[in-house]
């Protein structure tokens, strides 16, 4: 396993911990599904969490919150030690989640899905308000009074983002957030998430397009059967291909 | 039949229909959201009668025993799910049955014990206690109008808490997946239990303010329990509008039918069940 590189350069230290995740082991029913997973993903850092199918990156997300119960390990949050915690307490302490699936509530309209969620972040701050997440996707502007359950996918995963978002997070979880979409609506998402990089906020990304992943994210984790076999920067990860091709197969 | 007995009988079905509306909803609510079959639903709507006649005895008004009952309404609601829903929800209904049929038994004990299993009557207040003229033949009593005014307005008052504020629209997204709410840093927990105390209270109530009309009896609330659960069916589980609508249909065939078929009448409403599920196999609003 390669060394973990946090944010550093010759003159600042790292940037303190948003998620340090040490040693999480979870089982479903008899399967061992997580093995000893270590994850840190420090303050501003856009991290992916890449790997082949059933290899243990949603569940790795869902015990960070909570969601999934962890058998052993712990999860620190912030500085706060969150291992028991519930998830509402979890994802208050500054994580917005947009879920595989992407979560939507299809009895509310994309006003209501947005405004339902709109919280001032851990250290009090409303950067992000249903103006500016309508300014950032102004498709949902257009749709702004539709139910959600009659959206597009596109449109959906729009909300999930933008519901996130409305959360103020420090770090923003996207399980899957490109799946399934038209080419121009995935090119749409990666151009909100590269913007959400620049304004600082952390991000843990679970995709499958690793180009886009490589050119993105500052560090790169890889996962195999419940443990992660490689932790290290993108850029260098970009620079192996066999590492990429053994593991993910590309 | 005259037009008179026509609107009375109409006014007294509308009326009894807003009143197993405040029922109903809290019912479907429960059911909905938490998933939860609430055995005991009528049985709160029975205490609350019981506390009406307890404190207007003590109080001497109507309206003080409501103010005085209704925090107590709440408090058991709240009471009940902290030690006990809340271990249901991961739980089949078959436990939740039970488990709520056996608070009907408690409930009912209770009541045998401290209030004993004489029929009592409730006073209505003296400013209501009269009756307008409708037409030049026919009079009906204010306190009656009365309960359908307030019913009215708190089914308003409902529908804007679901429909136009934040509390309401999480109440609404946890009926959708629990699971997304709480990831949005929800404790839901909370809402299950404001959702079953507001219940309880809505329950305990149409009991309250049901009771200078119906009397307070033992019993009171299984019968209205079960017309609460056809209003559910036939309104959609978890559909407040579906529940009023079908509170109101309720209620007019009720009292239709004991008016126009008396030998038919308890078999009206559950006609109307299988006619409107029969076009609508998940209620009118699923």
């Amino acid at each position: 396993m390669a060394a973990v590189t946090p944010l550093t350069d010759n003159v600042s230290r790292p940037a303190p911990l948003m998620v340090d995740a040490r040693g999480l082991h979870t089982h479903y029913g008899q399967s061992h599904v997580l093995q000893g997973v270590d994850l840190r993903i420090h303050r501003g850092e856009t991290v992916c969490l890449m790997g082949r199918n059933g290899m243990g990156k949603t569940t790795t997300i869902r015990s960070i919150l909570g969601l999934t119960r962890i058998t052993a390990g712990t999860v620190s949050i912030a500085g706060r030690d969150m291992t028991r915690a519930q998830t509402h307490d979890i994802v208050a302490s500054g994580i917005g989640y947009v879920p595989e699936g992407r979560g939507m509530f299809p009895s509310l309209t994309v006003r209501e899905s947005l405004e339902m969620a709109a919280r001032p972040g851990v250290d009090g701050r409303r950067d992000w308000t249903l103006e500016r997440v309508l300014e950032t996707f102004p498709r949902l502007a257009e749709r702004i009074n539709h139910k959600a359950g009659n959206l597009s996918g596109g449109e959906q995963q729009m909300v999930a983002i933008g519901r996130a978002l409305m959360l103020n997070p420090d770090l923003l979880i996207l399980d899957e957030a490109t799946e399934g979409l038209a080419p121009l609506i995935r090119k749409e998402i990666w151009r909100v998430i590269a913007m959400v990089k620049e304004t600082g906020i952390a991000s843990l990304i679970v995709d499958k397009n690793v180009n886009a992943l490589m050119r993105i994210t500052d560090r790169s984790l890889i996962m195999v059967k419940g443990q992660v076999v490689y932790d290290g920067s993108s850029h260098e990860l970009a620079g192996k291909p066999q590492l990429l091709q053994q593991h993910i197969g590309v | 039949m005259d037009l008179s007995l026509f609107l009375i009988q109409t006014l007294n079905g509308v009326q009894y229909g807003l009143l197993l509306f405040l029922i109903a909803s809290g019912l479907t609510l429960i059911f909905g959201i938490m998933h939860i079959i609430n055995l005991a639903h009528g049985a709160l709507y029975m205490v609350g009668a019981y506390l009406a006649f307890w404190l207007t005895s003590l109080v001497g008004n109507l309206f003080l025993a409501i103010i005085l009952a209704l925090p107590i309404a709440l408090m058991m609601g709240i009471l009940i799910e902290r030690f006990l829903i809340r271990h249901l929800y991961a739980r089949a209904h078959l436990d939740q049955v039970l488990l709520t049929f056996g608070l009907i038994l408690i409930f009912n004990a209770l009541q045998s014990i401290i209030w004993g299993n004489d029929v009592h009557s409730v006073p209505v207040p003296e400013w209501l206690n009269h009756s307008v003229a409708l037409t030049d033949n026919l009079r009906y009593p204010v306190y009656r109008l009365f309960i359908s005014g307030v019913c009215i307005t708190i089914a308003i008052g409902m529908y804007l808490l679901i429909q136009r504020t934040r509390l309401g629209m999480i109440v609404r997204a946890g009926a959708d997946d629990r699971e997304m709410v709480r990831s949005l840093g929800v404790n839901i927990n909370r809402v299950y239990t404001l959702v079953f105390a507001a219940g309880t209270a809505l329950a305990a109530f149409a009991g309250m303010i049901a009771s200078p009309v119906s009397s307070v009896y033992p019993g009171m609330g299984e019968s209205v329990l079960i017309l609460a659960f056809v209003v559910v069916v036939i309104g959609g589980i978890g559909s407040i509008k579906g529940a009023f609508l079908g509170a109101l249909l309720v209620g007019l065939t009720a009292t239709w039918g004991t008016v126009l078929a008396p030998n038919f009448a308890s078999a009206a409403v559950y006609a109307l069940m299988a006619i409107v599920l029969l076009f609508k196999p998940r209620g009118l609003f699923a």
